[in-house]
C-alpha cells in the first residue's frame, strides 16, 4: 500500500541504508530487547483513501445536530456567535499553523507580533495592564490564576463563588488538590454572590477571591462592593473570570481592582466544536509580570535597531526552571489566539459595543416575551446575555420537545444545583433573530402548560 | 520589505473606519444605561483597531509572510515532531457537524462525535498497548499532570501518602519536573550513564519507599532506545512506585513496541506531534492519557463508555481525580488526530516508524564527521549532535543554528537535551523526502567548513532574515508587553 505523506522510494532507502551500514530497517530497532518487541500488526482500521474517508467523516458528522442547522438557545460557557469569514482565512494560513512556538524570532516575527497584539487586545478589554499568550481555556486559566494567588500570598484558603461556572469550578478543585489548597465555595443570593458569605469566609489566611462576571447565570455581579470587601484583608487577591465579549459594554475587572482577570476568548471567532479547542486569557496587575504562566511576547529591536519581538521572561517557565516553575503549561492555544486576534480586529473599537449591547438588547426581548408567555425570569438582577427561568417540567424533556422544532434549548441548571430542579439557562447572542426568539417563547410556552 | 518595521494592526487603524458586518437590531431599541447601575457601564472603549477587511487582510497575510511553518520548509526541530499536517485533517475539523456542535448537547444528537472520539480512544489503546484512554488532557504537559494526579489517587486510595517523590531522569524534559511539581510532588533527578540512558544503579539510589513515580521518555530525549527498560520496571514497581510513559517521541516505535508492554502503567500521547495536530504556532495541542486496569477508576471524568448502542458521558465515577478541562478535551485536534490514525492504518504507522527512524540514522551519520556525536549507536527517531568542536573554533551552537536561517532552515533544538554540551537536536520525520534531508546535510557540512575557514559569517548570522538577531536582554530587563497608544 502506497502512503501520500511518505516519501521514501525503496531505492532511497537502499542507498541510505548503505551509508548508515545496515541490511535493513529492522536492525535500526535491533535494541528494542526481543521481549518487548510487538510481533504482530497494530489491530487497526484498514487505511482509508482521501475521497472514502471524506465520506465516511461527512457521514459521522451528519450524525451530529449543528447549531447552524437548528437555533440554539444553549450558551452556559460556549457561545453560538458570528464568526467573521476572514477568521478561517487567515489561520488557514499554513505558516501560522504549521509553525511551531516562536523559539527563532527572526524567523518567527509574524506569530510573535500577532501574540503581542493579542495581548494588547486582552489587556485593553480587561482594563489589566499585563495579558499573557494564551492559555488552554477559560477553566484551566482559572485553576492556574487560583494557584498563582496560593503562590503569591503563601496561603492556602480559597474563597470560590457557586456562581461562577460549575465546570471551570471542578476544573479548580482537581488543581487545588495538586497543590494541597482549601477550596470554599460561596453560596449565591437571588442569582449572584453573597456579600454576607463572603464576609463570614474571608479572613488573614484567605489568598483570593474567585467571581466570575457576568456569573454562570448571566448576571452581573456587583464587583465594585466585593472589591471593598476583599480589600479590607490587605494581601487576599481579587480574581475574576470574564467573558470578554460583555467587557465591550461593561466596566472591566481591572478598574474594579482585581488582580488577575481570566476567561476563554471562544466569543471571539472560534466555534464551539464540542468544547474545544477553545482559547483561555489570563491578565495580571503589573506587580505579577514575573509569576505570570505561560508565554509572553515582548517588544525589542535587533542589531540594527528594527523593531521586533521575542518570547520573553522565560526565566519564569517550567523549560529554564524545570522543578521551581509554579506552573507546567508548555503549549498554549496560539492559533486560536490568533483567531481572536482576527475576530477582534473585523469587530473592532466601534463595533464591540454595538454587538455587546445587540447581545443585551436581544436578551432582554426574549426576557420580556418569556415573561408575556407566563414563564417566570428567576433572578431579577441586570444580566448580560443570558436569563435562567423556571419551567413546570424537566429541562431534558422540554428541551427533546424543542428539538423537534429545530430548537437546541437551554442548559439544564438542575444537574448542577439540586435547588435549581427545572430551570434552564437560556442564551441569546446577536445572531438571534427576533422571529427566532418569538418562535422559542411560543415553543416553549406550548410545552410548558 | 526586508529590513523594516512593519507595522501594528493598532497602528492601521483609522478613526471611523469599520471591518466588521453584525446582524440587525431586529428587537425593540431598549435604553440599557436605564437598567445598569452607572459604575458597571463602561466609559472608556477598549482601544482595539478599526480597520477594513482588506487591512485586515493584508496585515495578517504580511505578518504570515514573516513567518515560517512546516509548509515553508525543513523543520528538524528535535523532540517537536514537525510532520506534514494533513489537509484533510484541516476539512475534517471543519465539517459543520463537527465545529458546530455544542458541548451540553443533548448526547443523542451529538452521537457522530462521540463516536469519534470512541473509536479514536480505542485506536490509541491498541497504539499504547494501554487499558483504557482520556481525551480529557489539552496538551503534552496537561496530560503529565493529570496522569501524576491520577498515580497520586492511586497511592493514597491505598492508604499510602508518604510518596512524595518523582524521580525524572537529567535528560527529561522540562515539563516532566515541573509537572510532578504541580502535582505536589518533589522531582528528584536520576542521572544518565555513559552511553546516554538512565544509570540503573542510580535508579536503584534515588528509588524507595517514597517514590510516587519514574517519568520517562522511551525512546528518551537522545534518542536513544532505553534498553533495560523492564530492569526499570522491575526496579520502580517492587518499590512499589509507578512508570509512567511521556509520549513525546512516540513517532519512533509506533508497530514495532509499546509502552503498555514495557511495564509503562500511564502515558500521555502529544496528538499535535505524533498525529499531525498541527502545532499552530504553540498550540492548540492534544494530549490524552492512557493508563493500564489497576489506574483507571481514577481517569478524570467524564469517561466516554458505549453503553448498547449509544454512547455516554460517565460522570459517576466516585474514584476520579476530578475534572481537569472543561468539557470533553480538544476535540478539534482529536478529531485530526483520528483523521490521520484512518488514513494511515496499522501498516502505515508502523512505516511512519520505520521511515523517521531510517531519516535520523540517515542524517546522523553523514553528519558525525562534522560535528561531535557523543553517543554513537543507532538512534530512533531523533539524534544529538555537540558542537563542543565548533566551540573551540568560537562558534557556538546558538551561532550554527542562527546561520541555518540564511539557508530558509528551521533550526534543530538547541541546548537540550542538557546533559550534552552545545547540542543540537535533530528529528527529521517521515514525511521528508531523501533529497530535502541531503540538501539540509550539506548545508551543515557547509556550515562546519565556515566555522573553520570563516568563522564570523557564522558568528555573525543570520544575514538573510528580515530582522537580524534580537536584544533579548533588554526585553527581559525592561518588558514591553503591549502596545500603547502614542498620541
Amino acid at each position: 500500500m502506497e502512503f501520500r505523506y511518505l516519501p521514501m522510494t525503496e531505492s532511497d532507502k537502499k542507498e541510505m541504508l548503505t551509508v548508515i551500514g545496515a541490511s535493513s530497517t529492522d536492525e535500526l530497532f535491533s535494541d528494542i530487547p526481543e521481549s518487548i518487541r510487538l510481533r504482530e500488526d497494530l489491530k487497526l482500521k484498514k487505511p482509508a483513501n482521501e475521497y472514502q474517508l471524506k465520506k465516511e467523516l461527512t457521514e459521522m458528522a451528519r450524525k451530529n445536530v449543528n447549531v447552524k442547522e437548528y437555533t440554539s438557545f444553549l450558551g452556559a460557557g460556549v457561545y453560538d456567535h458570528h464568526i467573521p469569514s476572514i477568521v478561517d482565512h487567515v489561520i488557514s494560513r499554513s505558516e501560522f499553523y504549521t509553525a511551531y512556538t516562536p523559539y527563532q524570532p527572526e524567523i518567527s516575527q509574524g506569530e510573535l507580533q500577532a501574540i503581542f497584539e493579542f495581548q494588547t487586545m486582552i489587556s485593553e478589554l480587561t482594563g489589566m495592564p499585563v495579558a499573557n499568550s494564551s492559555m488552554y481555556d477559560g477553566g484551566t486559566a482559572l485553576a492556574e490564576a487560583v494557584n498563582l494567588s496560593a503562590a503569591q500570598t503563601r496561603r492556602k484558603k480559597i474563597l470560590v463563588s457557586k456562581t461562577v461556572h460549575p465546570e471551570s469550578r471542578a476544573v479548580v478543585e482537581t488543581y487545588a488538590k495538586g497543590q494541597n489548597l482549601d477550596i470554599v465555595e460561596i453560596e449565591a443570593e437571588d442569582g449572584i454572590t453573597s456579600l454576607s458569605e463572603i464576609e463570614k469566609h474571608l479572613d488573614e489566611n484567605t489568598a483570593s477571591v474567585v467571581i466570575q462576571y457576568p456569573n454562570f447565570f448571566g448576571q452581573i455581579e456587583p464587583l465594585a462592593k466585593i472589591n471593598n470587601l476583599i480589600k479590607e484583608q490587605k494581601k487576599t487577591m481579587f480574581i475574576v473570570s470574564s467573558n470578554p465579549l460583555a467587557l465591550g459594554y461593561l466596566t472591566p475587572p481591572g478598574e474594579f481592582g482585581a488582580d488577575i482577570v481570566v476567561g476563554d476568548t471562544q466569543v471571539f471567532g472560534i466555534p464551539a466544536q464540542f468544547g474545544g479547542p477553545h482559547c483561555g486569557y489570563f491578565a495580571t496587575t503589573s506587580k505579577l509580570m514575573r509569576k505570570i504562566p505561560g508565554r509572553l511576547v515582548g517588544q525589542t529591536t535587533d542589531e540594527n535597531g528594527i523593531r521586533g519581538y521575542v518570547l520573553t521572561l522565560q526565566a519564569r517557565e517550567q523549560h529554564i526552571r524545570r522543578e521551581k516553575a509554579t506552573s507546567n503549561i508548555c503549549s498554549n492555544q496560539a492559533l486560536n489566539a490568533l483567531a481572536s486576534s482576527v475576530a477582534m480586529s473585523s469587530i473592532g473599537k466601534q463595533g464591540l459595543k454595538i454587538m455587546a449591547a445587540l447581545n443585551m438588547k436581544k436578551a432582554r426581548y426574549a426576557k420580556h416575551k418569556l415573561e408575556e408567555a407566563n414563564i417566570e425570569v428567576v433572578f431579577k438582577t441586570p444580566f448580560f446575555n443570558e436569563i435562567v427561568i423556571k419551567l413546570s417540567k424537566p429541562v431534558s424533556n422540554v428541551n427533546q420537545k424543542l428539538l423537534d422544532k429545530g430548537i437546541i434549548g437551554g442548559y439544564d441548571l438542575g444537574q448542577v444545583y439540586p435547588k435549581l430542579e427545572n430551570h434552564m439557562l437560556v442564551a441569546v447572542t446577536e445572531i438571534r433573530t427576533k422571529d427566532e426568539i418569538d418562535k422559542f417563547v411560543k415553543e416553549l410556552g406550548d410545552i410548558n402548560g | 520589505m526586508a529590513n523594516q518595521d512593519f507595522p501594528l494592526i493598532f497602528e492601521r487603524s483609522k478613526e471611523g473606519r469599520t471591518g466588521y458586518s453584525l446582524p440587525d437590531l431586529d428587537v425593540p431599541e431598549i435604553e440599557l444605561e436605564n437598567e445598569l447601575e452607572d459604575v458597571y457601564i463602561r466609559k472608556t472603549a477598549p482601544d482595539l483597531p478599526e480597520v477594513s477587511e482588506l487591512d485586515i487582510m493584508r496585515h495578517y497575510t504580511g505578518l504570515s509572510n514573516r513567518n515560517y511553518g512546516v509548509d515553508s520548509g525543513f523543520y528538524p526541530l528535535g523532540s517537536c515532531t514537525m510532520k506534514y499536517n494533513p489537509k484533510i485533517n484541516e476539512d475534517a475539523a471543519r465539517l459543520e457537524g463537527f465545529s458546530h456542535i455544542h458541548p451540553y448537547q443533548a448526547p443523542e444528537t451529538v452521537q457522530g462525535a462521540m463516536e469519534m472520539m470512541y473509536d479514536l480512544q480505542t485506536a490509541l489503546k491498541e497504539i499504547t498497548g494501554m487499558y483504557e484512554i482520556s481525551l480529557q488532557s489539552a496538551a503534552g504537559a496537561h496530560g503529565e499532570w493529570t496522569a501524576l494526579m491520577m498515580i497520586r489517587a492511586f497511592h493514597e486510595a491505598n492508604g499510602d501518602f508518604d510518596r512524595t517523590k518523582v524521580i525524572v531522569p537529567d535528560s527529561a524534559h522540562g515539563t516532566n519536573p515541573a509537572s510532578a511539581v504541580v502535582a505536589g510532588f518533589e522531582a528528584v533527578t536520576v542521572k544518565s550513564n555513559e552511553n546516554g540512558l538512565v544509570d540503573l544503579k542510580d535508579l536503584k539510589r534515588v528509588v524507595g519507599n517514597d517514590t510516587a513515580a519514574l517519568m520517562l521518555t522511551n525512546p528518551n530525549t537522545l534518542g536513544l532506545f532505553e534498553t533495560e527498560i523492564k530492569e526499570m520496571a522491575h526496579i520502580v514497581h517492587k518499590a512499589g512506585g509507578k512508570l509512567y510513559y511521556d509520549g513525546a517521541n512516540l513517532n519512533a516505535i509506533m508497530g514495532y513496541a509499546r509502552p503498555g508492554d514495557m511495564g509503562f502503567d500511564a502515558v500521555h500521547l502529544n496528538l499535535h506531534k505524533t498525529f499531525t495536530g498541527p502545532h499552530g504556532g504553540g498550540g492548540p495541542g492534544s494530549g490524552p492519557v492512557g493508563v493500564a486496569k489497576e489506574l483507571e477508576p481514577f481517569l478524570p471524568k467524564p469517561v466516554l463508555t458505549k453503553k448498547e448502542d449509544q454512547y455516554i458521558f460517565d460522570n459517576n465515577r466516585p474514584h476520579s481525580i476530578g475534572r481537569v478541562k472543561p468539557y470533553y478535551g480538544n476535540f478539534g485536534i482529536n478529531l485530526r488526530a483520528y483523521t490521520y490514525i484512518r488514513t494511515m492504518g496499522a501498516e502505515g504507522l508502523k512505516k511512519v516508524s520505520e521511515y523517521a527512524v531510517l531519516n535520523a540514522n540517515y542524517m546522523m551519520r553523514r553528519l558525525e564527521k562534522a560535528y561531535d556525536l557523543p553517543y554513537s549507536q543507532h538512534c530512533k527517531h531523533e539524534f544529538v549532535l555537540s558542537g563542543r568542536k565548533q566551540k573551540k573554533l568560537g562558534v557556538r551552537t546558538l551561532d550554527i543554528a542562527k546561520r541555518l536561517l540564511d539557508f530558509n532552515y528551521h533550526p534543530p533544538t538547541i541546548y537540550f537535551p542538557l546533559n550534552v554540551e552545545e547540542a543540537m537536536m535533530v528529528e527529521p520525520t517521515e514525511t521528508e523526502s531523501k533529497e530535502t534531508l541531503d540538501d539540509f546535510i550539506n548545508t551543515m557540512l557547509t556550515i562546519a567548513k565556515e566555522a573553520e575557514d570563516q568563522p564570523e559569517i557564522v558568528q555573525e548570522a543570520p544575514h538573510n532574515t528580515i530582522v537580524k538577531r534580537m536584544d533579548e536582554t533588554t526585553a527581559a530587563r525592561k518588558p514591553i508587553l503591549r502596545y500603547y497608544r502614542s498620541n
